[in-house]
């Protein structure tokens, strides 16, 4: 599409992921300005504050505010990751920017070291995604032999050495501290906090940990502004932002649009509903955002604010769209059991919950439901929410609470009539993959 | 310090504090699983949620740190809601069979569900099901009953040093288990059973042997190593069923090791000694109590009469009763002998009577956790005093730097800064080194006494870095372990750390062998003071013409082993006071008196810093036997002596210690006239290393079945350094003959590279090893 990217565009290339290409597209200006003008940290840390960067992980947190916790007259080592381990369903950003356009990952963590004071850093990548390791690795390799990484950075005092490291795809291990346990070569398994990363994290050392998409937004609030990127998207939600549509569409991938486009807008550059379909739910956000009915996400415009006003999240940006065809018990059953697969089993209400949550749906849609079960799916919902040590809890409540408040009535018409509201036959001419 | 509300109290807590410490502070108790004061924080049960003012939902209050003006309210409708969702989640897959489960009546989770549970369950799903582990065997596992709170991984990992146990898997199918086909080897491995919330974890010798509440809960002490750990014996119809840790912080804190807490399995076995037994013709036949003490008083009468007082002697065991240690020497010197000795193992004796007073540890044993250097020498120190190590564990993570100067290393699981591995020969002269060292660090000279010993020595940098670590550390302890006092020249060992300890400013101490190896000199129960004698050496070395042998075995419990015991068995009485038959006792013996264990007789242990503590018999005496204490005193009387003689315990006790309650710390010294100080010889050929492993070491573990099951309970083998085996042509996993002058062992060689080069480490107080006579010394050793 035509919208202008910061990403995303330029990259119709044979090796857009080479060091020369990105350095043709204007990579390594913004490193370059940094070191040549001398910029403060204090100076990049407020760039970022006045774009109004986001964390593209998932949560959303002002990144230049998280840059300014790092306490940066800490002696000894500090640390800066990168969070690569995406593994949320329906969400496949992070792997194309790694694969086609890595060098800017790799500045924008080079800015980042600079601006905290880290000397070193990690990119954890999914391990399901090894192929993108290795580009990866590759594209390190590159900026090393350019003297952009290691030692004098472009002849300067500024020293910073990035790693990356691959996991083995769990899904726990994008949890920000579970990364951290992993890199140090133990059961990923989240800390509970406090102590934050930012004064506890890896190796015991203050740590700063972003998203891949945020790193990569760096380099060009440097070049351009923060204010260029935050005019490219709207008031507190800066710049443009990559969104992963999934589903019932006629042309699923990544989209970079800027943050307040309108749904509709997505919607169209992803080719519109397969077969001219109804739009019946769309996951704005990733699978452990809360579900919102087509109708009311036809209002929404795709920023922070707006996606959380309608009562979910915009997430990590994977949008899933589902048409008419779909049986929503059976969609949620798909997800219960995600997240009951990939609980870490540390704390109580996640380890047991989520199974008890997967096995209920499961029966419902089994047609086993009983008339109470929608009530006990709150209630277990309610006692996992905010009670365990990290989000993955609230990851697998979010999606059941909101697939039972928006689509109560295909529940009960499962329990009751133990069967789906949508005719099986719908459903296999739907997905056209369906076997009942 | 910060001020907090909890419960609508004020209290003010030292920062760093959390929400828990300063609940347990006013009293508000706080459900909870995974937290232990110990251990370090998980937050995984999720069971102590609590309501923060200002925080948008419950948070734990184990992981929540204080802060200023905070108020908390833990049993509020939020707090109360959130605990009993958790509980909810606890429940769903553990089995609601309590009738069944050997933890029914003491189990955490039992409890709190009765205030936290539903009283229906709301899963109706399968329940999840846990395949049991093999963790050795001291512990049994139920783990479907398992909660994951991690206790016992934690345990094992920050307590007992090595990390035996995880939790493996995700999620549901989260499990705890030990290494693949490894089990739970810790000596500390019994303290998870108490950490255990639940009947996962249980006590595999004590399991369906009790219930809970149907035993009675007795103090004691434990009479195995020298800290002198508090029991809790829980005692059923008059039996001993289980032992459990009495917390005292200053001793034991709230752990035991698993040779205090599973020996008790000994006192009810078969080779319990019931009635008076005598030889007569060569068979043994039961007696009653008036005929076997007629018996001893007469031949004692006799022997002394026609060979004189010097021709009897007696050996106390170090694990026995200060009064028991009392009464013997007081029976052996009423009969105007000096002969007396309870330091089995040791065979230096040239610092009897030129020391100041009592060898102990020279410091308490809760100030460990302030020193910050510590200076071991010869130990088998993890082995030895599991407990002790653990404090040491914990200092180490507090910046205590550990040095060790040893003939043989094991893996203490904490770290060692500096250590320097030396033949036994050339130990004192390894620590003359490290006294020139720190003289030459100091820019000082070496004392005069210590200038012949310190002149041809040769500093090397191990020396040297131990010297640097000492001579930097600002609270510095030096400790002699059992393998440095059983040394062939222990006393020169002495002398030399005593001294290194003076020019550092540091402390000095012995760590000790047993439960009263301190108690044994505040007794008398040495061949030293007002009427000398012979010494164990020398009373093992040739025949007297009676021993009287309280609860000591010579075989193993003497350094001479097999040897001591052929001696012994020349003389024309042996009377043995035991609570146990033995093959020795049999063959040696004249006459066998029943005699209480520890758990059937009041006594008193003085433990290694000098505390005095006295207890009471749990349960009454077995059979015909009675405590020693009783029968020692009944002999003296019938001998008509009047210091053997006493009305009560206490009357015993106040001719020890004194009126006083606790042991005069004046009495407890290691110093020593000083004299000049020579590097003597032990000569070269390949010498032995004997440890004495920690199931080995006294009469009751050795018949505890499941301790004698463990790991640690291993034949003994001849472990050398893979130099050493090369140089004798042999192999790991060869039988070999290990010959001393005395006689030899046959066992399998071993690789082990923490043994000191032309050395063999070959453990003692075992049958198999009996029979080389001393611990220490030249050996041959070659391929069978």
């Amino acid at each position: 599409m035509t919208v202008q990217g910061i990403i995303l565009s330029d990259l119709d290339g044979d090796r857009t992921w080479r060091l020369a290409d990105y350095v043709k597209r204007g990579g390594y200006e913004a490193l370059r300005k940094i070191i040549a003008e001398q910029i403060s940290a204090d100076q990049i840390i407020g760039e970022v504050k006045k774009s109004a960067l986001r964390g593209r992980g998932g949560a959303g947190f002002p990144t230049g505010l998280k840059w300014s916790f790092m306490p940066r007259a800490f002696p000894g080592a500090k640390y800066l990751a990168c969070n690569s381990d995406e593994g949320e369903p329906g969400t496949f950003k992070d792997r194309d920017i790694l694969r086609y356009n890595p060098h800017s990952v790799i500045e924008g963590m080079i800015i980042a070291g600079y601006a905290m004071g880290c000397e070193r850093g990690y990119n954890y990548i999914h391990g399901e995604i090894f192929e993108v390791y290795e580009r990866f690795e590759e594209a390190l390799q590159e900026a090393r032999n350019a003297g952009l990484l290691g030692q004098g950075i472009l002849g300067s005092d500024f020293s910073f050495e990035l790693y990356a490291h691959h996991g083995y795809g769990a899904y726990i291990c994008g949890e920000e501290t579970a990364l951290l346990e992993s890199i140090e070569g133990k059961k990923g398994q989240p800390r509970f906090k406090p102590p934050f990363p930012a004064s506890f994290g890896l190796y015991g050392k203050p740590t700063t940990i972003n998203n891949t998409e945020t790193f990569a937004s760096i380099p060009f609030i440097i070049r351009e502004g923060g204010d260029a990127f935050l005019a490219l998207g709207k008031p507190n939600n800066g710049g443009t932002k990559l969104f992963s549509v999934s589903g019932h569409v006629n042309k699923p991938g990544n989209y970079e649009i800027p943050l307040g486009t309108p749904f509709s807008t997505l919607l169209e550059m992803a080719g519109g509903m397969r077969g001219g379909r109804q739009l019946k739910a769309v996951i704005p956000g990733g699978s452990s955002a809360p579900v919102l009915p087509g109708s009311v996400m036809m209002d929404c415009t795709m920023d922070y604010d707006s996606i959380s006003k309608a009562g979910s999240m915009l997430g990590s940006g994977a949008v899933i769209v589902m048409d008419e065809t779909t049986c929503m018990v059976k969609a949620l059953e798909r997800l219960s059991y995600f997240y009951f697969e990939e609980s870490c089993g540390q704390c109580t209400p996640c380890r047991e919950g989520t199974g008890w949550l997967y096995r209920v749906v499961h029966r419902i849609e089994s047609g086993l439901g009983r008339p109470d079960d929608l009530d006990l799916l709150n209630s277990v919902t309610a006692n996992i929410m905010g009670r365990t040590i990290c989000a993955l809890g609230d990851a697998a409540s979010m999606p059941v609470q909101s697939f039972v408040k928006h689509f109560g009535d295909e529940f009960a018409f499962h329990i009751e009539h133990k069967k789906c509201l949508v005719p099986k036959n719908v459903q296999h001419e739907g997905s056209k993959i369906y076997v009942a | 310090m910060l001020d907090i509300e909890i419960d609508g109290k004020q209290l003010q807590v030292p920062d760093g504090s959390t929400v828990m410490e300063a609940a347990t502070q006013v009293g508000a108790y706080v459900p909870h699983f995974c937290y232990h004061k110990k251990l370090s924080i998980a937050a995984n049960c999720r069971m102590c949620l609590v309501q923060v003012e200002k925080a948008p939902k419950p948070l734990p209050a184990c992981a929540t740190p204080v802060t200023n003006g905070m108020k908390v309210w833990t049993h509020s409708e939020q707090a109360v809601k959130a605990q009993k969702g958790v509980m909810e989640f606890l429940l769903i897959n553990h089995p609601l069979d309590c009738p069944i489960c050997d933890q029914g009546g003491e189990c955490q989770l039992q409890d709190l569900s009765v205030g936290y549970g539903g009283a229906q369950s709301r899963y109706e799903e399968e329940k999840r099901v846990v395949s049991n582990k093999d963790l050795g065997p001291l512990v049994s596992t139920d783990m479907t009953r398992c909660i994951n709170c991690t206790r016992c991984v934690r345990f094992t990992s920050e307590i007992a040093g090595l990390m035996e146990l995880g939790q493996a898997f995700r999620g549901e199918h989260a499990e705890i288990m030990p290494f693949v086909e490894k089990t739970v080897d810790t000596e500390l491995s019994g303290n998870i059973i108490d950490l255990c919330p639940v009947g996962a974890l249980t006590s595999k010798p004590f399991r369906f042997a009790a219930r809970a509440w149907e035993m009675s809960r007795r103090k004691s002490v434990s009479p195995h190593d020298s800290l002198g750990s508090n029991l809790v014996v829980q005692v059923k119809h008059d039996t001993v069923k289980r032992v459990l840790p009495l917390e005292n912080e200053d001793i034991n804190e709230c752990w035991l090791s698993d040779k205090d807490r599973f020996s008790y399995e000994a006192l009810n076995g078969p080779d319990r000694l019931t009635v008076p037994m005598v030889k007569q013709g060569g068979q043994w036949i039961e007696t009653d109590w008036p005929t076997a003490l007629e018996y001893v008083a007469n031949g004692l009468k006799g022997i002394v009469a026609d060979h004189g007082a010097d021709s009897i002697g007696a050996l106390v065991s170090p694990h026995s009763t200060a009064e028991e240690l009392f009464l013997t020497q007081a029976l052996v010197r009423g009969l105007g002998s000096g002969n007396v000795d309870f330091r089995l193992r040791q065979i230096d004796f040239a610092l009897d009577g030129k020391m100041a007073g009592a060898p102990w540890l020279g410091m308490q044993v809760s100030d460990i956790r302030y020193l910050d250097r510590l200076l071991i020498v010869g130990s088998f120190f993890r082995k030895d005093h599991p407990l002790i190590a653990q404090r040491v564990r914990q200092a180490v993570k507090r910046g205590l730097k550990v040095n060790a100067v040893n003939s043989a290393f094991d893996d203490w699981q904490l770290p060692v800064a500096n250590a320097l591995c030396v033949s036994p020969a050339a130990m004192p002269a390894a620590l003359a080194a490290i006294l020139k060292a720190i003289a030459e660090e100091k820019n000082d000279q070496v004392a005069p006494e210590f200038v012949e010993a310190t002149l041809s020595v040769v500093v090397d940098e191990n020396a040297r870095a131990i010297a640097r670590s000492l001579v930097s550390g600002r609270r510095v302890a030096i400790w002699l372990g059992n393998f440095a006092v059983q040394h062939a020249q222990a006393s020169q060992i002495h002398r030399i750390a005593h001294e290194i300890s003076r020019v550092t400013g540091g402390g000095f101490g012995l760590i000790g062998e047993a439960a009263n190896s301190v108690g044994g000199y505040l007794a008398g129960a040495v061949p030293f003071g007002e009427i000398s004698g012979k010494n164990v050496r020398e009373m093992t070395s040739s025949a007297l013409r009676a021993y009287l042998l309280v609860n000591v075995e010579p075989e193993f419990d003497c350094a001479f082993g097999a040897v001591a015991a052929d001696v012994i068995g020349k003389a024309d009485m042996v009377a043995v006071f035991s609570a146990f038959k033995s093959a020795g006792a049999f063959d040696f013996a004249d006459v066998l008196l029943p005699v209480s264990p520890f758990t059937e007789t009041p006594g008193t242990f003085v433990n290694c810093e000098g505390k005095a503590q006295s207890f009471y018999p749990v349960v009454k005496s077995l059979g015909s036997s009675r405590p020693a204490w009783k029968v020692l005193k009944v002999l003296g009387e019938m001998l008509g002596l009047k210091g053997a003689s006493a009305d009560s315990i206490e009357d015993v006790r106040k001719q020890i210690f004194g009126d006083a309650t606790v042991v005069d710390l004046n009495k407890l010294d290691n110093s020593v006239q000083s004299d000049v100080v020579v590097l003597g010889n032990i000569g070269g050929g390949i010498q032995r290393i004997a440890d004495v492993p920690i199931y080995f070491a006294d009469s009751v573990v050795r018949r505890a079945p499941s301790l004698q099951a463990t790991r640690d309970s291993s034949e003994p083998s001849a472990r050398m350094s893979r130099a050493t085996l090369e140089r004798l042509g042999l192999q790991a996993g060869l039988k070999v003959r290990v010959a001393s002058a005395n006689g030899e062992a046959i066992v399998l060689a071993e690789e082990d590279g923490g043994v000191a080069e032309g050395c063999v480490r070959l453990a003692g107080a075992h049958s198999l090893t009996s029979r080389l006579g001393a611990l220490y010394g030249e050996v041959s050793v070659e391929r069978l």
